[in-house]
């Protein structure tokens, strides 16, 4: 039976200079369902959200939501009118508690609106909660809390404003797989009221498990409108890259050699890591599992001299080194590509050829002066090439390009360092899936040429179907080791539960 | 070990983590303290009534300014034009409440004025300076340290021209009218230990205290806390940035205008250099009471606190027979140590 529609997105435009980032997108929300949207990066999803937020004035189309056209002018005017967004990129006032952030824009007043009430505010605040089963202290500072407990706090917020539709954009990237069950179940909550929640998100095990329908769109058109049901993982990957992708990820050929790298005992001063003792060959590529905070990132970022190690020993070719900083690191042949690609991979203002040599400026030093600017294009060149990587030029700013792009700028920034052991630190976060196999592809490359990889991931099929062997982190500790090719994702989590 | 002996040992750990962060995070308060018992030893004078008078007197003089330019900074900003408006608005109040028939009387047609009149005068142009810096900061998207910069020039010149109207011809702004000096100077209060308070005391306290509840209490504080705390989360929420940032300054500068109102009595005779500097007294209370330039953060009592702190300094110096050149030393000292503890509190260990 066709329910009436209660959000209906008809023929929205969009251009920019140049790029005409929608065209002719439409979406439909069924009350009481959850519709999925999804594509690549640069597909259009955020565009058109950001048109239904009025962030956008959108060029063409018309938005009708409960029967009523509506052209929402702010994200104020759309909160207003029921229409809630839980962020990606969590947006809060970190110096403040959970209340005054969930009240922002809209305090409880007392006393002809003079002053507002804390009473009030806590009370709703609590009902919420409870409501919702949240447990975080509404007084606490936000800074203090992790950013699963935050992520909570930003749904909530959205939950609070009595919204019809919701839009969860990439809700589950920091939460644990208890988290995402809660999330799960608020969402099934909101369907059971009648809402309709928009989610976007790049996993497609939750796509095809909490979704009604799915909406896939490509390059700012609109793609397919299906039933959850009807869809697999192929069909869906099909469809948003336009192509088919045999496989997600490309044949393995690396061979392993010697050892190179013995870590013993690594503990870390200020973080969580204890005692962490691990191998690595020529040629390996050594994957890192763990739920978040489990101590992944900490193995990268205390071997690269980021964090301040305890104690513990790392030897390389059997030679002890130290790796303070990541200076020394660089220098003994260590490259990190860090987790927050934006905060601390890229210089985003910057060109593509400043971020590619950034980490190499000494060798294209002229008599230890002046540096060469034709050396610096050709390895930026080189770069371009060898990494594939779409740009108009040089000399654009890094910022403009796709997530999968500005990956490998940054791994052809590192492999111009020439150096032995690469630590890879959620290398297709945030990357399409087309540019996800091509970087597949790329470390397997890597390897090939006998570099040591070591990788840090969320997503356990890349960990299974990239790495060699796996380590599994658990509570700041090494909790086993497995074999890629042999172990299995249930394996994999009863260890990563062992220390927690 | 069992749990419970484990729980109590990472317990007393903490305590001990504990005490150590508050004697460092505190550690300003603590030297100040120390200094203030050395100097009390060395010249028992400085715990004399008339000294502590002495320095409540001159804390209250100073503070209504740095309440005004903390809410600047907590928006991660600043306000250097601060001073030159207490400046201006110092001599626009005693141009209009100068003797009626004096000689040297700068606006000889218009009378002597009401009082209240010239506080709300003085307030208004503070407002519309603070304002006018608000609408570039908010609306260019502009450093508040440039268009401060920009605007404390242009402030000067106005300032300059000003003392050249009328009768006056670039004389220092004299002769106040006894009204003005008995509503500022005087004492409506009993004397204590022989002591007489002034008034601006009341006032500061009076204005604390309004601070305090806007700040606090009002929807626009918590938007200037949320949005000094992280801009874009204030603008997707709803909150009016470029409004708060517009009120924000405009209180500030309004608080300079009530600034100048009352050291155009308390020093009596105005000139274009009145008013110079009081901004960087005034963002080195604010520091030192740990209202952070990371934004987002701040407390009206540490604010009270980092200028009281300052003046303690001044006279004690002064008390303790110390060379006066080495104040700005100490000065500088202090901002660099209030500063730097500052920031530990921010920073993350790896």
């Amino acid at each position: 039976m066709e329910q009436p529609a209660l959000l209906e997105m008809r023929h929205i435009s969009k251009e920019f200079p140049g790029v005409k980032a929608l065209d002719n997108v439409s979406l439909t929300v069924r009350p009481g369902t959850v519709h999925a949207l999804m594509g690549e990066n640069g597909a259009g999803k955020s565009t058109l959200m950001k048109c239904l937020f009025g962030i956008y004035h959108k060029d063409g189309g018309e938005i009708v939501l409960d029967g009523k056209p509506v052209d929402f002018r702010s994200s104020k005017e759309a909160l207003e009118n029921g229409v809630a967004m839980v962020h990606q990129e969590l947006n809060q006032a970190l110096t403040r508690s959970v209340q005054d952030n969930l009240w922002l824009g809209r305090y409880p007043t007392v006393a002809g609106g003079l002053m507002v009430s804390e009473k009030i505010m806590s009370r709703r605040t609590q009902e919420i909660f409870r409501e919702l089963e949240v447990t975080v202290d509404p007084k606490a500072i936000m800074s203090t809390m992790p950013v699963s407990q935050r992520q909570m706090v930003e749904i909530a917020k959205a939950v609070s404003y009595d919204s019809k539709i919701i839009v969860f954009d990439e809700p589950t990237s920091s939460l644990t797989e208890t988290e995402v069950e809660h999330l799960f179940r608020i969402i099934n909550m909101l369907r059971d009221r009648g809402c309709g929640i928009i989610y976007i998100s790049h996993k497609m095990e939750e796509i095809l498990r909490i979704s009604d329908d799915v909406t896939i769109m490509r390059d700012g058109q609109w793609v397919a409108t299906r039933p959850a049901a009807e869809l697999t993982m192929d069909e869906i990957i099909r469809l948003m890259v336009g192509r088919e992708l045999t496989s997600r990820f490309p044949p393995k050929s690396n061979k392993q050699g010697d050892v190179i790298l013995e870590v013993q005992g690594m503990s870390g001063r200020y973080t969580r890591l204890k005692e962490a003792s691990f191998q690595l060959r020529k040629g390996e590529i050594l994957g890192i599992a763990g739920l978040d905070g489990s101590g992944r990132t900490e193995v990268l970022e205390n071997l690269f001299g980021v964090m301040t190690r305890e104690g513990g020993s790392i030897k390389l070719h059997g030679r002890p080194i130290e790796n303070r900083t990541p200076r020394e690191a660089i220098k003994n042949g260590f490259a990190l590509l860090t987790e927050e690609r934006r905060a601390t991979g890229i210089f985003g203002i910057r060109n593509i050829r400043e971020n590619t040599v950034i980490s190499n400026l000494k060798s294209y030093l002229m008599g230890g002066i002046c540096l060469s600017d034709k050396k610096m294009k050709e390895d930026t060149d080189w770069s371009i090439q060898a990494m594939r990587i779409k740009t108009p030029s040089q000399s654009t700013e890094i910022r403009s390009l796709s997530g999968g792009n500005q990956q490998k700028v940054i791994i052809g920034r590192w492999l111009l360092t020439k150096p032995e052991i690469l630590l890879l630190d959620e290398p297709t976060r945030g990357i399409d899936v087309g540019a996800k196999y091509e970087i597949y592809q790329l470390i397997i490359n890597l390897a090939n040429e006998g570099k040591g990889i070591i990788m840090v991931s969320s997503e356990m099929p890349e960990l299974l179907g990239v790495c060699d062997r796996i380590l599994v982190m658990s509570g700041g500790r090494l909790a086993g080791e497995v074999n890629a090719a042999e172990t299995s994702q249930e394996e994999i989590l009863t260890l990563a539960a062992k220390y927690v | 070990m069992s749990k419970e002996s484990k729980d109590l040992a990472a317990k007393a750990q903490w305590d001990s983590k504990r005490v150590l962060s508050l004697v460092v995070n505190n550690a300003l308060m603590i030297i100040m303290i120390i200094a203030a018992i050395a100097i009390a030893i060395v010249n028992p004078n400085f715990v004399s009534a008339s000294s502590i008078v002495n320095i409540i007197s001159q804390t209250a003089a100073y503070l209504p300014a740095a309440l005004g330019i903390a809410g600047c900074i907590v928006l991660t900003g600043t306000d250097l034009s601060a001073g030159r408006a207490v400046g201006l608005t110092a001599c626009i109040s005693a141009s209009l409440l100068q003797v009626a028939g004096s000689a040297s009387k700068m606006w000889p047609n218009i009378g002597t004025l009401p009082i209240p009149v010239v506080i709300l005068i003085a307030m208004a142009i503070g407002a519309v300076i603070g304002a006018f810096n608000g609408f570039f900061v908010g609306k260019f998207k502009l450093h508040p340290f440039i268009v401060t910069l920009g605007t404390q020039l242009i402030l000067y010149t106005i300032l300059l021209l000003y003392v050249k109207m009328g009768n006056n011809g670039g004389m220092a702004i004299s002769n106040l009218d006894e009204s003005y000096n008995s509503f500022v100077k005087g004492s409506i209060l009993p004397k204590i230990a022989g002591q007489t308070i002034p008034n601006y005391v009341i006032f500061a306290i009076l204005l604390t205290a309004l601070m305090w509840f806007i700040w606090n209490k009002t929807t626009f504080g918590k938007n200037m806390f949320a949005l000094g705390s992280n801009e874009e989360a204030a603008r997707v929420s709803g909150v009016n940035v470029l409004m708060t940032t517009i009120m924000v300054f405009s209180l500030a500068g309004a608080m300079y205008g009530f600034t100048g109102f009352i050291e155009g009595a308390r020093i009596g005779s105005n000139t274009a250099n009145t008013g110079l500097n009081y901004e960087l007294d005034a963002i080195a209370a604010c520091v030192i009471g740990g209202v952070s330039f990371v934004g987002g953060i701040g407390k009206i009592s540490g604010i009270v606190i980092g200028v009281l702190m300052l003046r303690l300094i001044f006279i004690g110096l002064t008390m303790a027979n110390i060379n006066q050149d080495l104040q700005y030393l100490i000065k500088g000292g202090i901002i660099l140590f209030a500063c730097a503890l500052d920031m530990r509190k921010y920073l993350v260990k790896k």
